[in-house]
C-alpha cells in the first residue's frame, strides 16, 4: 500500500524515470514551496492578519480577483463563440485565426503589456477613438481587465474546442426531430455537454489571470488604492526588504487560487456523480 | 448522410457569430502583435539596428540565450522522464504527482521569484553560507536560470503525457518482445512516435523561457548589462520613454512567438496526417482480417 508503488509491467525504466521526475520536482518546485510556507508561518496568525488587514492590501486583492473574474466572464462569452465558430463554420483564413488563439501563450507578457498600453493610451490607436466617448482604458482598472482578457483567452477556447469537436451529431439530430429550435439545442443539449470543460478552462484562466504581472503593470498605471494589483504589491514590499509581508501576500494569493481550483474540482466531481446516477 | 437535414444555424446567425469572433480575435489578440512590429520599425531600419547593437541590448540577448540554453534542456529531460513514468505505468499517487507537476502553472510568476529569493537570500543560513563562499545566486545569473526553470517546468511533460497515453504502449511491448533493449526501444520506437509533440513542447518551453518577465524581474535585481534579459531590457527602455527602442527589443520576442505558433500549426498538421495514415492502415487491416480476430488483440491492451 505504499505510495508510488507500481502495478506489474514489462516496460523498463520505471525507477529511473520516476527518480528523475521526483528529484527535479523536489529541487525546482517542492523545496522552494516548503521554504515559502516556512517563512509564512513565522509572523504567526496575528502578523498574518495585520498584513492582510491593511487597506491597501484589501483593495489590491479586490482589484486583482475582481478584474480576473470580469475578464474570465467576458472570455467565457466570447471564448464560446470563438470556439464554436472555429469548430462549426468554415471561412477564409480560419487556420490563421485558429493559430492566433495561442498567441498569448507564446507572446511574452512584457511585450503584450507595452503593446496593449500603447494601443489603449489616450493618444493610441484605440485609445484615441475611445477618448471622445469619455472612455479611458490605459492607466485605469479597465486596462487591467483588457490585459487579463488577452492572457486568459486561450485557456477557455482550447478547453472547449476538443469537446465541441467530439460532440455526437446524433444528439442534435434527435433534438431537431423532436422539434427543438437551434437555440434550444444549444442551451439544452450542447451547452450542458461543454459546461464541465468550460468550467475547467475558466478556473485555469482565473488562476492564471490572478497571478499575472508582466502585462498588467504597464497598462494599470499602478496607482495605490485604484489600480494596484497584489503581485505588484508583493514586489513593492520586496523593494522595501519587507520579506515577511511579501511572503504573507504570496501565501494568501496561493491559498485563494488553490481554493478556486479545489472548488471547481468538487463541482466537477459532484456533476460527474449526478450524471452517473441518471 | 441526409443532406437536407438542417444541422446548422440560419445564415445570418452564422455570419454574425463569425463576425463577432473575428472582430474579437483581431481586436484583442492580433492587433497588439501587429502594433509591436509597426512601432518597432516606425523609426526606420537604422534605428532598429542601432538599438539592437547597443551593449546593454547585446548583453541582454546573450543572457536570454544562455538562460534558455540551460533551462530548456533540463526541463526537456525531466519532461520526457515524467511522461514515461506517468503515461506508461500505473502507480499509486499518480494523479497527485500530475497535480504537483502542474503546480507552477497556477503560481504567480512574482511568487515564483519570491520563493527563490527566500531560499537563497542572505536572511537564511543557506544564503549566508553561499555569501561567505562568494557564490551568488540571487541578483545573479543562477537565480535567473532557476526562476526560468520553475516557470517553464510543466510544459514538456504536459505536452507529452496525453500524447503518449493516447498512443498506448503496444509498440513498445512489441519491440521488447522482439528483443530490443530499453534504450533501443526508446530511441527507435517511442521517440519517433512522440517527436512532433516533443518538438512543440521544446519550442513552447523555449519561448516561455526567453520571454519570462515576472519571476526573473523579482530575482534579477535589474543590474544593467549584467542581469538583464530581453524582457527586462524592454521594461527599462519603456520606462525611460524610449518607446520605439522598447518595441525594437519586443519585436525579437514577438518574432519568436510567431515562429512558435507556426511550428505548432505544423506539428498539428503532422499529427493529423499520421493519425489519418494509421486510420487508413488499420482500416485495411480490419478488412483483410476476419472480424473476430481483432477481439483478443485489443483485449491484450493494458489500457
Amino acid at each position: 500500500m505504499t505510495l508510488l508503488q507500481k502495478q506489474y509491467s514489462v516496460l523498463p525504466g520505471f525507477g529511473l524515470t520516476l527518480g528523475i521526475t521526483l528529484f527535479w520536482l523536489s529541487l525546482v518546485v517542492l523545496i522552494p514551496f516548503a521554504v515559502l510556507f516556512g517563512w509564512a508561518s513565522q509572523p504567526g496568525i496575528d502578523g498574518f492578519i495585520k498584513t492582510i488587514g491593511h487597506e491597501r492590501v484589501i483593495h489590491s486583492l479586490y482589484i486583482t480577483f475582481g478584474s480576473s473574474l470580469l475578464a474570465v466572464l467576458i472570455n467565457v462569452v466570447f471564448g464560446v463563440i470563438t470556439a464554436w465558430v472555429l469548430v462549426r463554420y468554415s471561412f477564409p483564413g480560419k487556420k490563421i485565426v485558429d493559430a492566433f488563439i495561442d498567441l498569448p501563450f507564446a507572446l511574452p507578457t512584457a511585450v503584450a503589456g507595452i503593446a496593449l498600453t500603447t494601443l489603449y493610451a489616450p493618444n493610441g490607436l484605440l485609445g484615441s477613438l475611445l477618448m471622445p466617448l469619455g472612455i479611458k482604458i490605459a492607466y485605469t482598472p479597465a486596462g487591467i481587465v483588457i490585459a487579463l482578457i488577452f492572457i486568459s483567452l486561450p485557456f477557455i477556447v482550447r478547453t472547449i474546442q476538443p469537446v465541441l469537436e467530439d460532440l455526437e451529431p446524433e444528439l442534435e439530430d434527435a433534438a431537431t426531430c423532436l422539434g427543438a429550435s437551434r437555440w434550444q439545442i444549444f442551451s439544452r443539449v450542447i451547452f450542458p455537454a461543454i459546461a464541465p470543460a468550460l468550467l475547467t478552462g475558466a478556473a485555469m484562466a482565473f488562476a492564471r489571470a490572478a497571478g499575472e504581472y508582466g502585462s498588467v503593470i504597464f497598462i494599470a498605471g499602478n496607482i495605490p488604492m485604484v489600480s494596484e494589483i497584489t503581485p505588484l504589491l508583493i514586489t513593492a514590499k520586496l523593494e522595501q526588504s519587507d520579506y515577511e509581508g511579501a511572503t504573507v501576500l504570496a501565501v494568501l494569493m496561493l491559498l485563494i487560487s488553490f481554493l478556486v481550483l479545489l472548488l471547481i474540482n468538487l463541482i466537477q466531481r459532484w456533476n460527474n456523480k449526478r450524471n452517473g446516477m441518471n | 448522410m441526409n443532406q437536407s437535414f438542417r444541422r446548422t444555424e440560419k445564415s445570418w446567425v452564422r455570419r454574425s457569430l463569425t463576425g463577432i469572433a473575428l472582430v474579437f480575435v483581431l481586436l484583442f489578440i492580433a492587433l497588439p502583435m501587429f502594433l509591436v512590429f509597426g512601432e518597432a520599425f516606425s523609426k526606420g531600419w537604422a534605428f532598429y539596428r542601432d538599438t539592437l547593437s547597443q551593449s546593454d541590448a547585446v548583453s541582454a540577448i546573450g543572457l536570454t540565450l544562455l538562460t534558455a540554453a540551460i533551462a530548456v534542456p533540463l526541463n526537456v529531460l525531466f519532461g520526457v522522464a515524467a511522461a514515461w513514468a506517468i503515461a506508461r505505468f500505473n502507480f499509486r499517487g499518480k494523479s497527485f504527482l500530475i497535480t504537483l507537476i502542474d503546480l507552477p502553472f497556477s503560481v504567480s510568476p512574482v511568487v515564483a521569484g519570491l520563493m527563490y529569493l527566500l531560499l537563497f537570500g542572505n536572511q537564511t543560513a543557506l544564503g549566508v553560507w553561499l555569501d561567505n563562499h562568494d557564490l551568488k545566486i540571487i541578483f545573479a545569473v543562477p537565480g535567473i536560470v532557476l526562476a526560468t526553470t520553475f516557470v517553464t517546468f510543466p510544459f514538456v511533460a504536459r505536452e507529452l503525457i496525453p500524447l503518449m497515453q493516447s498512443q498506448g504502449a503496444d509498440e513498445e511491448h512489441a519491440a521488447l518482445v522482439l528483443g530490443a533493449g530499453s534504450l533501443q526501444t526508446f530511441w527507435h520506437v517511442t521517440l519517433p512516435n512522440i517527436k512532433w509533440g516533443l518538438l512543440y513542447g521544446v519550442i513552447l518551453t523555449n519561448a516561455r523561457a526567453m520571454g519570462e518577465f515576472g519571476a526573473v524581474s523579482v530575482i534579477s535585481g535589474h543590474i544593467r548589462g549584467v542581469t538583464n534579459t530581453i524582457p527586462l531590457h524592454v521594461e527599462i527602455l519603456y520606462n525611460e520613454f524610449n518607446i520605439a527602442g522598447a518595441f525594437v527589443c519586443a519585436s525579437i520576442l514577438a518574432l519568436l512567438a510567431i515562429v512558435t505558433l507556426v511550428i505548432k500549426s505544423f506539428v498539428e498538421w503532422q499529427q493529423h496526417r499520421s493519425h489519418q495514415q494509421s486510420l487508413r492502415r488499420s482500416g485495411i487491416a480490419a478488412q483483410s482480417l476476419p472480424s473476430d480476430s481483432t477481439g483478443p488483440v485489443t483485449a491484450l491492451n493494458p489500457l
